[in-house]
């Protein structure tokens, strides 16, 4: 069978949803496939159905893992479609490369960029399928389109009304429109209002189908026995007496390791309990995490790739009336998603069908092509509700899709591989361990002269497709970002950053807010040290710093007026705070703490103020801050993988503490809109929570923690 | 075996140290139920054992016995329980994984305690773990499924 072209394949996709759909349609040449371009106005048929049932189908060119795009995209087509909210639907999109991501070009979601990079894209199909819907309308009523007007899904002239599903199959036939007029923001009637979320009916049912879920006839489900040590090889394996457990079916190697299939996850893992392998682990059975970190401390004092500067720092340093140094460590982390990695696939025919949920499409695509001699084409993803992401279902390497591709291509069956949480959690693809060396100098009027910082920790970038456009002089953009652009340091006259990239065996990848996860824990512990050092207010000493930048300034006075910084904290606590860009996005918190009488950190209230400019759903918004703040407390508070011998020591929940309901802090959210591009709202909230709690903690305490997770000695 | 799930029985050939979890999911196809950790430290594949929240993940079918087991599938018909409702109306759900679990621990909750405070909703929740973060407005949606159920008596 030959590969499909991406006509055929919407149209596949389109007969795989509800039999009777008829979608608008607009004829293309034969053969041509546009890549997607900037000024090219999008197809409507690949972003909005409306069907004669009167319902709109959205196809989502982004996965949705609990960010709330479902709801986000949907609101922009809705909002020019003027469809009637109760009868929108929305899918997953295929793979295929009217998907492409507007900014990237290739389909994928991260980076806390859908929202604002399908702005116009998802607006602008919504008013081509409005214009050819009113079109259609027009001629039946053999009237002027510029007569009619359209409300909640129907076209209307007077008292007459067509609705859109009356008029799907006449608009179909129509040409879309060259160009359309988007609505002016003061006549919008969904964006910035909130609005719940469109997938809860199914997800409070159990009705929502995950990549877990998939159930296929003839579905096999397999283990895989993984190295203990990264980078180890299968040697030799017996698999008697696997082969024995009830439903083990077969056992193969593949280049991962050796998989168990059998005919449900029981089985499964019983037969691969029951291997005997003996491994080749390679040079990764040294790895030890604290002679790693030990290594990091010499070698952030020796001098690396530069990554910014201006001035003399050395000299600078050397003048100062005052010199504050301090180092901050952040250990590897799992991202810990409550879905467990897990896919399908089925080998049949000349296709690979591949049914996970994936941040990574296009890669997932061209893995699978790799693998299985196909063209992308014929690899055809069906993505599934994300059982959370955080960046954990993006990998470059398309490590857990690739491994089911070889599972399945071995057996011979339909498989879907399911990673256990153990196999979760010692899999790798961690956010990197990193050490930053600061050495700060202020003047004798206690203000920042000089900056000297030195950051160690592995590279995501380097050796993935990514490198030659984000690992630039050997500097990955993503271990300095919210340091060398940081606002802070913009007025210091001499400052200088440097990064080394150490490389060892230990799988590294984005985790919810990349660099920003340590990058802000260490600049804003940083510059509360600074305050404290200069004896100034910690707000006042970070305002004088942010004078120039009127957003950070706002966010953190609304945060800080919110917590009610500055006036007495209720007895036995004290309030800190941290303001970190990223993602676009400004993001401002105190967090109000206690510690207990087992030394345990408490934080009760979190304030946080949260500038993305543009604000499509504040309700989500909201959410993503509460979420956000709760993952970034896992990691301020509990989580650390480590590794002795080249083993990881944690393997679930029970040793890799995440937050739990009663740690949960009461969290405030203002959503402070302004007139900047449009932010990012997914990872932001992230980064500066585990400053604000270690700033609070030594207002509370006077014992300055530089190591996360937060311990007090 | 006979199983007597979301009130019907249903006949299982399967090993009795499966457990129920497996057989709910991977036999019975009922997979709204679902597989966080395999050891009781998530919630994540929580059910209800004659009305009593227990960790399916840990329970061997053969001790189930002729026990009535309820599932996300069988708390309500159309998602119409309070504690669904709650749910929907304060918009908890973020990718929603872990949520059929809560909402099973919430409905046991509810059925024991008609007017939890925060301290006993923290308690009774603190072995579901949510990775997106929803705890602030599942505490909420409980006490609006409360006020909820109070005013339908």
């Amino acid at each position: 069978m030959s590969a499909l072209t991406r006509r055929e394949l919407l149209a596949k996709s389109l007969l795989s949803g509800a039999g009777l759909f008829v979608a608008f349609h607009v004829p293309r040449k034969a053969g041509a496939v546009p890549e997607p371009a900037a000024k090219q106005l999008p197809d409507p048929n690949a972003f909005v159905r409306v069907a004669p049932d009167d319902s709109v189908t959205v196809l989502l060119a982004h996965s949705e893992m609990g960010q709330g795009i479902w709801t986000g995209l949907a609101m922009l087509i809705a909002e020019e479609l003027e469809c009637d909210w109760s009868k929108i639907r929305v899918e997953h999109a295929p793979a295929a490369p009217v998907y492409a991501h507007p900014a990237f070009g290739m389909q994928m979601t991260g980076g806390s960029t859908t929202t604002w990079s399908e702005f116009d894209r998802y607006r602008t199909a919504g008013a081509m399928a409005r214009d050819m819907l009113v079109r259609a309308a027009a001629a039946q009523w053999k009237t002027d389109p510029k007569r009619l007007h359209t409300e909640k899904g129907y076209v209307v002239r007077g008292k007459q009304r067509l609705s859109y599903g009356q008029l799907a199959v006449a608009a179909q036939a129509l040409t879309p429109p060259k160009k359309v007029q988007l609505k002016d923001r003061k006549d919008w009637k969904i964006l910035g209002k909130p609005m719940r979320r469109l997938d809860s009916p199914e997800k409070i049912t159990g009705k929502a189908q995950f990549g877990i879920d998939v159930r296929l006839p003839d579905l096999r489900t397999a283990l895989v026995a993984r190295s203990p040590v990264f980078g180890g090889k299968v040697k030799s394996f017996d698999a008697g007496k696997a082969r024995q457990v009830k439903g083990v079916e077969q056992v193969v190697q593949v280049p991962t390791g050796v998989a168990v299939v059998a005919t449900n996850f029981w089985s499964a893992k019983l037969g691969r309990d029951a291997l005997q392998i003996d491994w080749d682990l390679g040079p990764g059975a040294s790895l030890d995490t604290t002679r790693l970190l030990e290594d990091y401390r010499a070698q952030a004092r020796t001098k690396g790739p530069v990554a910014a500067e201006r001035g003399d720092a050395d000299a600078a340093l050397a003048a100062a009336a005052r010199r504050v140094v301090a180092e901050y460590d952040v250990p590897y982390l799992a991202h810990a998603t409550m879905e467990p990695m897990n896919c399908t696939v089925r080998l049949a025919a000349g296709r690979c069908e591949i049914w996970t949920g994936t941040q990574f499409q296009t890669m997932d695509q061209a893995s699978a092509a790799r693998i299985t001699g196909l063209a992308p084409e014929s690899v055809f993803i069906h993505t599934q509700f994300l059982g959370g992401g955080f960046g954990r279902r993006a990998t470059p390497s398309s490590d857990f899709v690739s491994e089911a591709v070889h599972v399945a291509k071995a057996a011979g069956v339909p498989v879907k591989v399911v990673w256990t949480r153990e196999d979760d959690m010692r899999g790798g693809y961690y956010r990197p361990l990193f050490l930053h060396r600061i050495e700060a100098g202020l003047d004798a009027k206690g203000r920042l002269s000089a900056w000297r910082h030195g950051i160690v920790g592995q590279s995501i970038l380097t050796g993935t497709p990514f490198e030659p456009f984000m690992v630039k002089n050997g500097i990955d953009a993503t271990s300095i970002e919210g340091v060398t652009e940081s606002p802070y340091l913009e007025g210091v006259p001499a400052r200088r950053v440097t990064l080394h990239s150490p490389r060892n065996p230990v799988p590294v990848l984005w985790w919810r807010s990349v660099g920003n996860t340590h990058t802000a824990f260490a600049m804003e512990s940083m510059l509360d040290e600074l305050a404290w050092a200069a004896e100034q207010d910690p707000l006042e000493f970070r305002a004088a710093l942010l004078a120039e930048k009127p957003r950070h300034l706002r966010a953190l006075k609304t945060a800080a007026q919110m917590a009610g910084f500055g006036k007495p904290a209720p007895a036995g606590r004290a309030r800190g705070m941290a303001v970190h860009e990223s993602f676009g996005s400004i993001v401002a918190q105190v967090a109000e703490v206690s510690v207990d009488e087992d030394k345990e950190i408490r934080v009760h209230r979190v304030s946080c103020a949260v500038d993305c400019g543009t604000a499509i759903n504040p309700l989500g918004i909201e959410a993503q801050m509460q979420g956000a703040i709760a993952y970034g407390l896992s990691a301020a508070l509990h989580g650390a993988v480590t590794l002795k011998d080249g083993r990881v020591e944690q393997s679930n929940f029970h040793d890799y503490r995440v937050l739990r309901m009663p740690e949960m802090p009461q969290v405030e959210v203002q959503v402070l809109e302004s007139e900047a591009k449009m932010g990012g709202i997914g990872e932001p909230g992230a980064a500066p929570i585990s400053a604000a709690v270690a700033n609070a903690v030594y207002a509370l305490t006077r014992q300055r923690l530089r190591s996360l997770p937060l311990r007090l000695a | 075996m006979q199983l007597n799930v979301n009130g019907t029985a249903r006949e299982v050939d399967v090993q009795e140290d499966m457990p129920l979890l497996w057989v709910l999911r991977d036999v019975l196809g009922l997979p709204g139920t679902k597989f966080g950790c395999g050891m009781a430290q998530c919630g994540a594949c929580t059910v209800h054992l004659e009305g009593e929240a227990v960790r399916s993940c840990v329970l061997p079918v053969s001790a189930v016995g002729n026990r009535m087991v309820t599932t996300i599938e069988g708390l309500s018909p159309d998602g119409s329980h309070p504690v669904q409702q709650a749910w929907a109306e304060r918009d908890v759900v973020q990718c929603g994984y872990c949520q059929p679990g809560q909402i099973m621990q919430a409905a046991a909750l509810l059925a024991h305690h008609p007017n939890p405070t925060d301290g006993e909703i923290d308690l009774a929740m603190a072995g579901n773990i949510c990775r997106c973060g929803t705890y602030q407005r599942i505490r909420e949606a409980v006490h609006r499924a409360a006020a909820q159920k109070r005013a339908e008596k």
